[in-house]
C-alpha cells in the first residue's frame, strides 16, 4: 500500500546510515559495475529509437548496405512524403482511425471505469463481491478464445472492416474499474460522501461533485495508459480489419511489410510517424505514466 | 429511522452518524431517493456487464459449441460432431504441436531473461543515483513502441543480408547466420523482440516493490555480515515473492498469446505460416491458420479451447513454481 515517488530516493535512510558501521552505509552505493550496466542497459533500450531514425532518413539502397549505416542521412522527410502517399498501406487514414478509436475508448474507459469504481469502492449492494469477481475474471481471459464466435458477430452486424468492430467491444475493461475501485477506495473519505448525502447530493451528485475530482490523477494514468495500450492493438483490428482501404495505423504498418518488394526506408518511416504520437505522449506524461505502473505494482 | 441513511453510507461503523442528520432523514425515505439509493448501484456497473455479456462472455460459450461441430463458411450445414475435433487436434495434428512447441519455446526464451535481467536491472535503479529518472525514463522508453514497430525494427536487424546482428557477429569473426531459417535461430530473434519491449516495465515493477522493503532489514543483515548476494537472496527475492507471481502470470499470458513479431517476422505476404517449415507458428498464429486459410471453423474454436487451458494450466504451474522457489530461501 505505500505510494511510490519519482525521483530521487528520499535521502533520509542514507543520512541515517552515516554515523553507522562502514558496511550499511555502502549498501545503497553505486558501485562501477551498477553504473556500467545500467549505462548498457539504457542504450540498449534507446538504440532500436535511434535506429529506426537513421534507416528512416537514408535511401533504400543505403539502408541495406555493409556495413549497416549508423548515422541519420538526409531523405526523412522525403521517405515520410512516400510513405504518406503509399496508396497499399493508407496510413494516413489509420492514423486518423487510430485517433479516433483510441481516444473513444479512451473516454469510455476512464468515465464508466471511475462510475463503476466508485460504485465497488464506495456504496453498498447486493451481489458486490461476486460481480467484482466477474471483472476480475473476464481480465485473465484472452481474446483469443472468443476470436471467432466474435468475429461471426461483427459480421453480423456488418461492422467488419469498420471501426466500431475495434472500438464498442473495449470501451470498458475490468483493469480500469478495478484500477479506479483501489484508487477511490484510499482517496475518497466516506466521511465526505456522507456529508454530501446530509447536504442532499444524489448518489450522481456524490460521483460528480465528490468523487470525480478527487479520482482526477488516478483517472489521468488510466487515460494515459489506456491510450497508449489501444493505440498499440494489433490482433483484434489484424481480424476484423482485412481490407487495407480502412486501416488502424498498426494495420498500415501491417500492409507495408506484406508488400512484395520491402522498402526498408518507406517501411521505417512508418514506423517513425506511428510511434511519434505516443513519444509525444511520454516526453510530456512519463513521470506520471512511470508513477503509475509502479504505483499499480505495489497495490496488485 | 437510521436506516436509510445507512445503506447510503458504505460501513455500518458510520451508522452513528445518521443521528446528526436525523432532521434531513426523512428527506431521504421519498420515494425517489430510495430508488436512486438501491439502483445507481447497478446502474453504474452495468455498461461494463452488458458490454461484457455481448462480447466476452457469449463469444466464450459460444466457443464452447462451434467446438463440437464441423461449422465451415463452406459447408451449407452445421454437425454436431462431439469431441472429434478434440481427438484430431489431440493425437493427430502434427502442426498443431509445433505450434506447441514453438510456443512454449519462445515463452521459455523470453520469460526466463526478461524478469531476471528485470530484477537486475531493478536491484541496480535501487541503489542511491544521479538521474533516477532519467534511467527510468530510458529504460520504460521501449513501452511506448508497438508489437508491429517493434517486429519490423527487429526484423531488419536480424535481416540476413545486410542486418546488424549478423554485422556484429562478423565484428567478433562468426558466420552470418539465416535468422528464419531455423528453430533456434528465429525463436531467438523473436524472442528477443519481447525482452527488448519489457524488460524496462518489470524492471519498475519490481523496483517499486523493492522500494516498499524496509531499509531496517538490510541494514540489521548487513551488521551481522550478510554479504550483498546473500541479501539479495535472503531478503529482497523473498521479499518481492507476491510481485515475481504477479509478473510470471502477466507474461505467461502475453507470451502465450505471441502473435505479432512471429507474423511480422516475414516480410511480404504469407506470414501466417510462421516461416517455411512453420519453425516459429505459434498457436495463435495457428488458429488465424485454421479459421481464415482452411475454414475450418469448428477446429478453431477447439484450438482457441485448447490454447486457453494451456494459459490457464501455465499460470498455476508458475504460481507454485514462484511460491517453491521463493519460500525455500
Amino acid at each position: 500500500m505505500t505510494t511510490t515517488t519519482l525521483g530521487p530516493r528520499p535521502v533520509a535512510g542514507a543520512g541515517k546510515t552515516r554515523g553507522r558501521p562502514h558496511s550499511a552505509d555502502r549498501l545503497w552505493r553505486a558501485t562501477p559495475l551498477t553504473w556500467f550496466g545500467l549505462v548498457f542497459g539504457v542504450i540498449l533500450s534507446l538504440f532500436p529509437f535511434y535506429w529506426m531514425i537513421v534507416i528512416a532518413s537514408r535511401t533504400n539502397d543505403a539502408a541495406n548496405s555493409w556495413p549497416p549505416p549508423f548515422l541519420p542521412g538526409g531523405r526523412l522527410g522525403e521517405n515520410i512524403q512516400r510513405v504518406l502517399a503509399n496508396g497499399d498501406a493508407n496510413i494516413v487514414k489509420g492514423l486518423m482511425n487510430s485517433f479516433l478509436v483510441s481516444g473513444t475508448i479512451t473516454i469510455a474507459t476512464v468515465f464508466f471505469g471511475s462510475l463503476a469504481g466508485f460504485a465497488f469502492a464506495k456504496l453498498r449492494f447486493r451481489g458486490k463481491n461476486a460481480l467484482l469477481l466477474v471483472i476480475l475474471a473476464s481480465m485473465m481471459v484472452p481474446i483469443q478464445l472468443g476470436v471467432l464466435p466474435l468475429y461471426i458477430l461483427m459480421a453480423k452486424l456488418n461492422w467488419l472492416n469498420t471501426m466500431p468492430s475495434v472500438t464498442v467491444p473495449f470501451l470498458i475493461g475490468g483493469f480500469g474499474i478495478f484500477m479506479m475501485r483501489q484508487y477511490a477506495e484510499q482517496a475518497v473519505p466516506n466521511e465526505l460522501i456522507e456529508a454530501a448525502r446530509v447536504d442532499g447530493c444524489s448518489t450522481w451528485g456524490v460521483y460528480w461533485h465528490v468523487v470525480a475530482p478527487a479520482l482526477r490523477p488516478a483517472a489521468a494514468v488510466l487515460g494515459l495508459l489506456t491510450f497508449m495500450e489501444q493505440w498499440n492493438q494489433f490482433f483484434w483490428p489484424f481480424v476484423v480489419l482485412a481490407d487495407p482501404a480502412n486501416p488502424t495505423v498498426q494495420i498500415s504498418l501491417r500492409s507495408l511489410n506484406s508488400a512484395y518488394f520491402a522498402d526498408n526506408s518507406q517501411i521505417f518511416a512508418g514506423t517513425l510517424i506511428a510511434t511519434l504520437p505516443l513519444f509525444v505522449v511520454f516526453v510530456l506524461f512519463g513521470r506520471q505514466i512511470i508513477g503509475g505502473i509502479m504505483e499499480g505494482a505495489v497495490k496488485s | 429511522m437510521s436506516l436509510d441513511l445507512d445503506t447510503a453510507a458504505p460501513h455500518s461503523r458510520h451508522a452513528h452518524r445518521a443521528g446528526r442528520g436525523a432532521g434531513r432523514g426523512r428527506a431521504s425515505r421519498r420515494p425517489l431517493t430510495r430508488l436512486d439509493l438501491k439502483f445507481s448501484p447497478y446502474l453504474y456497473v452495468l455498461p461494463f456487464f452488458v458490454l461484457f455479456a455481448i462480447f466476452g462472455a457469449y463469444p466464450i460459450v459460444y466457443t464452447v459449441w462451434i467446438a463440437l461441430t464441423d461449422r465451415s463458411p463452406l459447408n451449407a450445414t452445421i454437425n454436431f460432431v462431439g469431441l472429434d475435433n478434440f481427438v484430431e487436434l489431440l493425437t493427430d495434428d502434427p502442426q498443431f504441436w509445433n505450434a506447441v512447441v514453438n510456443t512454449f519455446g519462445m515463452f521459455v526464451f523470453s520469460t526466463v531473461p526478461q524478469l531476471l535481467l528485470a530484477l537486475l536491472l531493478a536491484s541496480a535503479l535501487n541503489r542511491r543515483l544521479r538521474a533516477q529518472t532519467f534511467f527510468r525514463m530510458a529504460i520504460a522508453m521501449p513501452i511506448i513502441t508497438s508489437t508491429a514497430v517493434v517486429a519490423l525494427i527487429f526484423s531488419m536487424i536480424y535481416a540476413r543480408e545486410f542486418g546488424l546482428a549478423n554485422w556484429l557477429l562478423d565484428l567478433v569473426g562468426i558466420d552470418p547466420i539465416d535468422w528464419r531459417a531455423s528453430r533456434f535461430a528465429s525463436w531467438f530473434a523473436i524472442s528477443s523482440m519481447v525482452n527488448w519491449r519489457w524488460i524496462g516495465y518489470n524492471a519498475l515493477i519490481y523496483l517499486a516493490a523493492m522500494q516498499s522493503i524496509s531499509k531496517d532489514v538490510y541494514e540489521a543483515a548487513a551488521l551481522d555480515g550478510a554479504s550483498r548476494r546473500r541479501q539479495f537472496w535472503s531478503i529482497t527475492i523473498p521479499q518481492l515473492r507476491p510481485t515475481i507471481i504477479f509478473t510470471l502470470i502477466i507474461s505467461t499470458i502475453g507470451g502465450l498469446q505471441l502473435f505479432t513479431e512471429p507474423l511480422l517476422f516475414t516480410s511480404g505476404s504469407g506470414g501466417i505460416s510462421g516461416g517455411s517449415q512453420g519453425q516459429f507458428q505459434t498457436i495463435t498464429m495457428y488458429l488465424l491458420d485454421v479459421m481464415n486459410q482452411r475454414f475450418r471453423w469448428g477446429y478453431a474454436g477447439a484450438v482457441a479451447l485448447v490454447l486457453f487451458v494451456l494459459i490457464a494450466l501455465m499460470s498455476i504451474v508458475n504460481y507454485l513454481l514462484a511460491r517453491r522457489i521463493s519460500s525455500d530461501k
